[in-house]
């Protein structure tokens, strides 16, 4: 069993989600980590979950990024960590500078709530080990602040170093202008670090990991991060050990 | 001393909600507007009497917090 760490902040509110998915679904030892948490010992992997935090002032993980916990979870993550951002947390991992580029508001200025589809460009990576190269996943985003941006030569080095995880894409797995719905640039809906160690995605897994809602395919996600943990035991459980 | 602090996002980035007020000043008959660019002003009290201090400390607010400088760009001016 592992034990997955669920970080807290002031106006996070997916997090019981992310608690339900790994305790309830998948069987795992969690822990809420509230956010001036000082240590983040004996954790396998840590989650920041979806939210409003701070709500959303000045900018969107702007204020949540110095956190005392993130201090840690940079830490985590730079020792090799599993860190899983989804929403609110791929943005606070954004501000935080652990993956690269910034969100903008989502081009028509409109907050989107709808199912999606992303296409899995890397299935070897720790969050997408259960998928197939090319699957196409049905997630849900919920968010105003989406449209990835980065600069062209970060970009580059994203796109040849595979680190563009998941992309915006039609049911039918094309990945087009149209299947884009904030203008994300390269239709990016997710990305890891140089690393391959640290995922933020936009879309939410948590909220679409149970056959009883109708579609498990987020379930992916969480199972391929518990199966790479497994399989690779060594980089985790340092921080504060 | 006190800091007047303007946020906009750098010019060549989209902003969506410029775009949006442009258009409607054009419907609104102001055909003579364009290029709106949509920022953020915040004043904040620097506690120095140095000025050459106050600026350092308000560039390194500026950097750490206030922008995000992929996307944004910064300008302030320091009064007594």
């Amino acid at each position: 069993m592992m034990k997955i760490g669920v970080v807290v902040f002031p106006g996070s509110n997916c997090d019981h989600d992310c608690e339900h998915i790994l305790k309830d679904v998948l069987g795992q030892s969690v822990e809420m980590i509230w956010h001036k948490e000082t240590s983040l010992a004996g954790l396998d992997a840590i989650v920041l979950p979806g939210g409003f935090s701070y709500g959303d002032y000045l900018r969107t993980g702007a204020i949540a990024r110095f956190s005392p916990v993130m201090g840690l979870v940079k830490e985590f993550a730079k020792k090799g960590g599993i860190v899983l951002g989804i929403c609110n947390g791929f943005q606070i991992l954004l501000e935080a500078g652990l993956l690269p580029g910034a969100m903008l508001r989502n081009k028509s200025l409109h907050f989107i709530c709808k199912d999606l589809s992303v296409k899995v460009e890397n299935a070897a990576t720790a969050f997408t080990g259960a998928c197939q190269s090319g699957q196409v996943l049905k997630i849900p985003i919920a968010h105003a602040d989406g449209n990835y941006y980065t600069d062209p030569v970060t970009l580059a080095a994203m796109q040849a170093n595979a680190q563009i995880v998941l992309r915006y894409c039609t049911s039918e797995g094309k990945v087009t202008p149209e299947a884009n719905p904030n203008g994300s640039l390269d239709n990016i809906a997710g990305i890891v670090n140089a690393a391959g160690n640290v995922l933020g995605m936009m879309p939410h897994p948590e909220r679409c990991a149970e056959a009883i809602l109708g579609n498990d395919d987020g379930k992916l996600i969480f199972l391929s991060m518990l199966e790479s943990l497994k399989q690779n035991k060594k980089p985790l459980k340092m921080v504060g050990a | 001393m006190k800091a007047k602090i303007h946020v906009t996002l750098k010019q060549g980035i989209l902003d969506p909600q410029g775009k949006a007020i442009e258009h409607a000043l054009g419907s609104l008959g102001f055909k003579n507007a364009g290029n709106v660019r949509v920022g953020k002003y915040m004043e904040v009290d620097v506690n120095e009497t140095d000025k050459a201090t106050a600026d350092a400390a308000v560039k390194a607010m500026c950097e750490k917090l206030l922008a995000n400088t992929i996307v944004e760009e910064y300008r302030y001016e320091l009064t007594a």
